[in-house]
């Protein structure tokens, strides 16, 4: 509790400077323990004579005129004069010894303190032994040493326990043997530093292979750097500010290059490549975490795909050039057909008229003007909703003759029928009869196209119409009589063409061909042309095969024997397919497209059943100019020279031989 | 009647593979160890063919494995030591948690550690296997050598790295194996060809590397542990075959060279040895000391016909190798500070030339500055202060390019101050109609030993300029011709147009020109044709296969050709800004 205190480690100070000269005096050179001790005793007890108040702030007294009270109980009185600031002043600047004068709070008077108490301090202040005399360095002195005494420290006798073999120990070896051989403590392992020891690993190659290899598929290697790749690389492969912009707005993946190529003048100032831990990671991540598949990868020469056929120059003849051009119309000319001696054409066109041309001089012989546009012109023509049967009188006498005769004929005509009142049959007079016009048919709708019978007697006009099963009628022009096949609708009319030969009509919707048997008077095929919507058919003069055309850009090939399904789909068109025609005895057929071309195929078609027709396109004619978006319009073929004319949207006519 | 109902996905393809999740719960390891697993055993997962029927119907992106592979992985012995190192792993937390010192220490002295051989040797049944499998090996260690010994990865591994490392080197220094080098930018390419098969391996510039974040080093960490094992073997194996000693030592008369010099200086005892045979300049002992290496000579066959030019070819090629394995051969090159030590001395040591460097670069250095023998010193500073009369001063781009043009250049493109000429890609096989930089043809024709002087190379310019001009001019009269035709269009169209809006025609009769018709051409018309009727009957399957490899080799060509133009401005160019020069002057 001493020193718990300012004042009371001042007042033992002071206590001790007083007393230990008294204990100096009293017992000369003493033990340092006994010292110390005695020490604090003696502070207690001056203490004690002092004042009694104990260990208490003196604050506490400051409003008192005592300090404390004493062994008998009297109060002890602060000395009367209290010092000032001044006197304190004039203390320091002349007393020689304030350096040492402590005061005591305790009992209120100052003490000057010894030199031997001022040598104490500062001895203590130091961290020394506040003893002068003490020898911390005293040698020791060794009771226990490894030299045997002569005597024993104790005379005890020894235990039993140390002569016999410790139990517990017993049971502690005991218990480390049983785990040891339990496995639940390994012995020391033996260090061997298998890392980095090496052998012929392969010494003895067996050839075994499991299957796991056959299995294994190897990992890609690395693929080895280009020229971009150099720190010193050829101008041409540094980027330019173009590829470099470019290659900075691409993502990560769509890049070509994963760097930038970049030059350096010198090895020296090449820095470190910043993603190279990356890229060796990554290749760690596909070589681990990439799913593998095996690729075959097709390695053909593209000369190998393309097939083998018979060289077009062996399948002539066919028309190769472009040698007359047929102007005069001013519209689109959508039709064209060509008289069957071959020295006539007729064409009808948008502008509203029919041109009749002789085929070898490429003159327009005649026009008429029927007002409004014409779909098919042969020896008639139809407009909006007329169908008018036409004479041209250009052929031979003879035959202009007993054409007209009969045209004329109306004997023939018989009373007209219920049914047939939807069709007006007139004549033509005055104006129209000078120009050639004989006979008008006149039709409930606008009429898109019309078909011959192979005898010239009947034909077919086409009304297409979503809703109404009157689409297709069948006039005899000999009796002046026309009929309606079809009870029902079966989809818009697109076609309808007579076969060559026997008495069947074909008939083309919109995604199908059906045939029809006239004499039986029910369908007998249904041909699925795979296309979106049909634009055009040709009946092959043999009457077994069938083309179509498609506005997808399709021409379907039907085998009639083979199957309802297209034979062979030819896609050499690029845009929509507008017309297609069958020569009359050479193995030609043609296509006209919107592309603005007119391709010539071969077509052999064998008398064997066996054997498939021979398809090869033999020449791509080209020559029309595409307005609107539209091309070649209509195509024929001459009836007995291999000559195709062609009709366009840039309104010529075209022959090619 | 009928049978059991076929029940969907219990048969097929479905049954053949396993998702990820279900091999780990069927091997019953954690995500980690089951990385390491495949890691170490080289499982990968597989692609199936149909990945929905595997999927059973659900097209959720999932990774599969074939399920035999799992099965396999059943077996593994490693996969036990996984398991005691995770019981291991808790002993040791616990005995932490308790103070316990002893039992941490005991637990420490019988950590379970594993072996690979058996995996190596299972994954490689024979040797070469191995060698085919060992580019990303080299790759792996020689990055692993070059990281500091701090943080990443323990300390051992570098070391074992290094190790393996410059084993390998001194093994292709004694072999002669180098084939192609290549400095990019990312690091220095070196190719090997090693028992017939060729070895690429990229080491990194020597910088230190600034670790990235996003990489995870216990798999690269996995990854080293594997390639180590089997670089050892593959090293034991190739010292063996050519009789050295493996670990390797350096020849009893390198290292008495060797020995004269203080050793103290450079490393401690444990480590200067390593550091002798890193240094790449002595070389090695062998078992059986064998005076030089006998050439084993290839034998005669009498052979026939095609058979025999094959055979003639073989032997240029034999010949033209064994004229590259001498390329160096009677040089002595000195490496100042400045230039890559290892990456020089290593290449140069392949070809067979002496080596020397400063004494306070690295150890073992052979010869100084000051030796008059010296043919070439490779410096990369813009002067040399002091320079000796008797050798070349190059900069380090000469020897790597003499590696891959397979002959000494000539070295006065390669000098002090020189603007250095392109260093071009080595792996680069230019096939026909593919882009070739003019440097490389120059460098053929340089080997074909047609002209060397550099008047006759800027001849060769010119004439390949003018060479350019004719095939300009050809494509200008295809041109030409093409616009004669548009005229005679247009005329054609003039005509019509007068004559369609009723104008009378101003006919005039002009003497007509004789066309001359080109057989040749007509010809080549005619079969461009046919084929073109031919492409237009192609089957749907067929035509898309056909369009894609055109379009592939139009976009080659396409390539080429935008890098001739880029290449022909550039000189362009550069030739403006020359004369404009020349005029300054």
């Amino acid at each position: 509790d001493l020193s718990d205190s300012e004042d009371s480690v001042f007042s033992g100070l002071e206590d001790s400077g007083s007393d230990s000269e008294e204990e100096e005096e009293e017992e000369g050179g003493g033990g340092g323990g006994g010292r110390s001790v005695r020490f604090c005793e003696v502070l207690c007890a001056v203490q004690d004579i002092r004042n009694t108040v104990g260990n208490v702030p003196m604050e506490w007294y400051r409003d008192f005129p005592h300090l404390g009270y004493d062994l008998d109980g009297r109060k002890i009185y602060k000395p009367i004069r209290s010092q000032d600031e001044l006197d304190h002043f004039l203390d320091k600047m002349e007393n020689p010894d304030y350096w040492r004068t402590v005061h005591d709070k305790q009992t209120g008077s100052d003490i000057t303190l010894s030199e031997e108490q001022v040598a104490l301090v500062r001895r203590l202040q130091s961290g020394r032994f506040g003893d002068v005399d003490f020898n911390e360095y005293q040698p020791t002195v060794e009771y226990f040493s490894r030299d045997v005494m002569l005597h024993p420290v104790t005379n005890r006798p020894a235990d039993k326990r140390s002569f016999i073999p410790s139990l517990i120990e017993k049971e502690k070896v005991s218990k480390l043997v049983h785990a040891i051989k339990m496995g639940w403590i390994k012995p020391r392992r033996v260090e061997d530093d298998s890392r980095g020891r090496y052998y012929d690993l392969w010494a003895s190659e067996d050839s075994s292979i499991l299957a796991r290899h056959k299995m294994h598929l190897p990992a890609p290697k690395i693929p080895l750097p280009g020229h971009q790749e150099s720190y010193n690389p050829p101008p041409e492969f540094l980027f330019n500010e173009e590829e470099r912009a470019l290659w900075e707005q691409q993502d990560a993946a769509d890049r070509k290059l994963p760097f930038v190529p970049r030059k350096f003048s010198s090895l020296r100032s090449v820095p470190a490549f910043p993603r190279f831990v990356h890229e060796r990671f990554e290749r760690c991540l596909d070589l681990y975490l990439c799913p593998r598949q095996r690729k075959m990868r097709v390695n053909v020469d593209p000369e190998d795909l393309i097939p083998k056929l018979p060289k077009p120059r062996d399948l002539q003849p066919f028309p190769t050039t472009q040698s007359l051009v047929y102007r005069g119309h001013s519209g689109l000319i959508r039709s064209i057909s060509v008289s069957p001696t071959g020295q006539w054409l007729a064409s009808g066109s948008d502008d509203g008229s029919v041109r009749f041309w002789e085929v070898c001089s490429s003159r327009c012989l005649k026009t008429v003007q029927v007002g409004g546009a014409v779909r098919r012109p042969v020896c008639l023509t139809h407009l909006d909703s007329r169908v008018l049967l036409l004479s041209p009188s250009l052929a031979d006498r003879q035959v202009v003759s007993a054409s007209e005769l009969l045209l004329s004929d109306k004997e023939g005509a018989e009373p007209v029928q219920g049914a047939e009142s939807l069709v007006t049959w007139s004549e033509a007079e005055g104006e129209e009869l000078n120009e050639g016009i004989r006979l008008k048919i006149q039709h409930p709708k606008a009429v898109h196209q019309v078909a011959w019978h192979a005898k010239g007697d009947y034909l077919a006009s086409v009304m297409p119409d979503h809703s109404s099963h009157l689409q297709v009628l069948i006039h005899q022009v000999s009796r002046r009589r026309s009929q309606n096949p079809f009870r029902r609708n079966k989809g818009l009319v697109q076609r309808v063409s007579f076969h060559p030969l026997r008495p069947y009509f074909f008939v083309a919707t919109q995604r199908s061909v059906r045939i029809y048997n006239l004499l039986k008077q029910e369908m007998t095929k249904k041909l699925q042309a795979n296309a979106k919507w049909i634009s055009s058919m040709a009946v092959h003069p043999g009457g077994d095969h069938v083309i179509c055309g498609s506005y997808d850009c399709r021409l379907s090939w039907f085998d009639l024997d083979l199957s309802t399904k297209p034979y062979r789909m030819l896609r050499h068109h690029k845009k929509a397919v507008r017309g297609v025609a069958y020569h009359r005895f050479y193995p030609l057929f043609a296509s006209a497209s919107d592309d603005g071309s007119v391709i010539v195929c071969h077509g052999t078609v064998y008398n064997d059943l066996l054997q498939n027709p021979l398809i090869v396109p033999v020449k791509v004619l080209r020559g029309h100019a595409v307005s609107q978006d539209l091309g070649v319009l209509d195509v024929t073929f001459h009836p007995s020279q291999p000559w195709v004319f062609s009709s366009g949207a840039d309104a010529t006519i075209r022959l090619y031989t | 009647m009928g049978g059991l109902q076929k029940k969907k996905f219990e048969r097929g393809s479905a049954t053949n593979y396993i998702t990820r999740n279900k091999a780990r719960k069927k091997l019953q390891l954690s995500l980690p160890d089951f990385r390491r697993l495949c890691i170490l055993k080289g499982i990968y997962p597989h692609e199936p063919k149909h990945k929905k029927k595997v999927n059973k119907g659900s097209t959720a992106p999932r990774t599969f494995y074939l399920l035999k592979d799992i099965r396999f992985l059943l077996h593994e012995p490693i996969v036990g030591k996984f398991r005691d190192y995770k019981v291991f792993v808790r002993k040791l937390r616990k005995a932490y948690g308790k103070s316990e010192w002893t039992s941490v220490e005991r637990l420490r002295e019988n950590k379970p550690t594993y072996k690979l051989d058996h995996i190596i040797k299972e994954r490689y049944p024979t040797f070469i296997d191995a060698l085919r499998d060992i580019d990303d090996a080299l790759c792996m260690c020689f990055l692993f050598s070059t990281f500091a010994r701090t943080g990443k990865c323990h300390v051992q591994t570098i070391q074992l790295c290094r190790r393996l490392t410059v084993e390998w080197m001194n093994y292709i220094i004694t072999s002669r194996a180098l084939r192609k080098v290549f400095l990019s930018i990312k690091g220095i390419y070196y190719q090997v060809e090693v028992m017939g098969q060729l070895i690429t391996w990229l080491v990194p510039y020597q910088f230190a590397h600034d670790h990235p974040t996003d990489v995870d080093y216990r798999v690269m960490a996995t990854f080293t542990e594997l390639y180590t094992t089997l670089l050892g073997f593959v090293n034991f194996r190739l010292y063996h075959s050519l009789n050295l000693v493996y670990p390797p030592k350096l020849d009893g008369k390198a290292e008495a060279e060797l020995k004269e010099e203080d050793e103290e200086g450079y490393a401690m005892n444990s480590e200067s040895y390593s550091e002798k045979l890193s240094a790449l300049g002595g070389s090695l002992a062998r078992v059986v000391s064998a005076g030089e290496e006998e050439e084993a000579e290839v034998d005669q066959f009498p052979v026939e016909g095609e058979d025999m030019e094959k055979m003639e070819a073989r032997e240029k090629e034999q010949k033209e190798l064994e004229a590259q394995k001498r390329l160096f051969e009677g040089l002595k090159v000195f490496l100042n500070r400045e230039v890559p030590r290892e990456s020089l001395a290593f290449i140069l040591r392949c070809f067979g030339a002496e080596v020397s460097w400063d004494k306070s670069v690295c150890i073992g250095s052979t010869f100084d500055v000051t030796d008059e023998t010296i043919t070439h010193q490779i410096v990369d500073r813009p002067n040399a202060e002091k320079q000796y009369i008797n050798r070349y001063y190059i900069q380090p781009q000469w020897v790597y390019d003499c590696v891959n043009a397979k002959i000494l250049l000539p070295v006065q493109d390669y000098f002090l101050g020189v603007t250095l000429p392109p260093h071009l890609s080595p792996f680069v096989e230019e096939k026909e109609g593919d882009y070739i930089p003019p440097e490389k043809l120059k460098i053929m024709a340089l080997k074909r030993g047609e002209k060397s002087e550099e008047e006759e190379e800027e001849e060769e310019e010119g004439e390949g300029e003018e060479e350019e001009e004719d095939e300009d001019e050809d494509a200008e009269e295809d041109e030409d011709e093409e616009e004669e035709d548009v005229a005679e269009e247009m005329n054609l169209k003039k005509m019509e147009k007068q004559r369609s809006q009723g104008k009378s025609l101003s006919v005039k009769v002009t003497p007509g020109k004789v066309k001359a018709e080109n057989p040749a051409r007509l010809e080549q018309e005619e079969k461009a044709e046919e084929k073109r009727l031919a492409i237009m009957m192609m089957k749907k399957k067929e035509k898309y296969l056909y369009d894609k490899i055109m379009f592939g080799k139009k976009r080659k060509i396409r390539e080429a050709n935008k890098l001739a133009a880029k290449r022909k401005a550039h000189d362009d160019a550069e030739k403006v800004a020359k004369k404009k020069k020349a005029k300054k002057q």
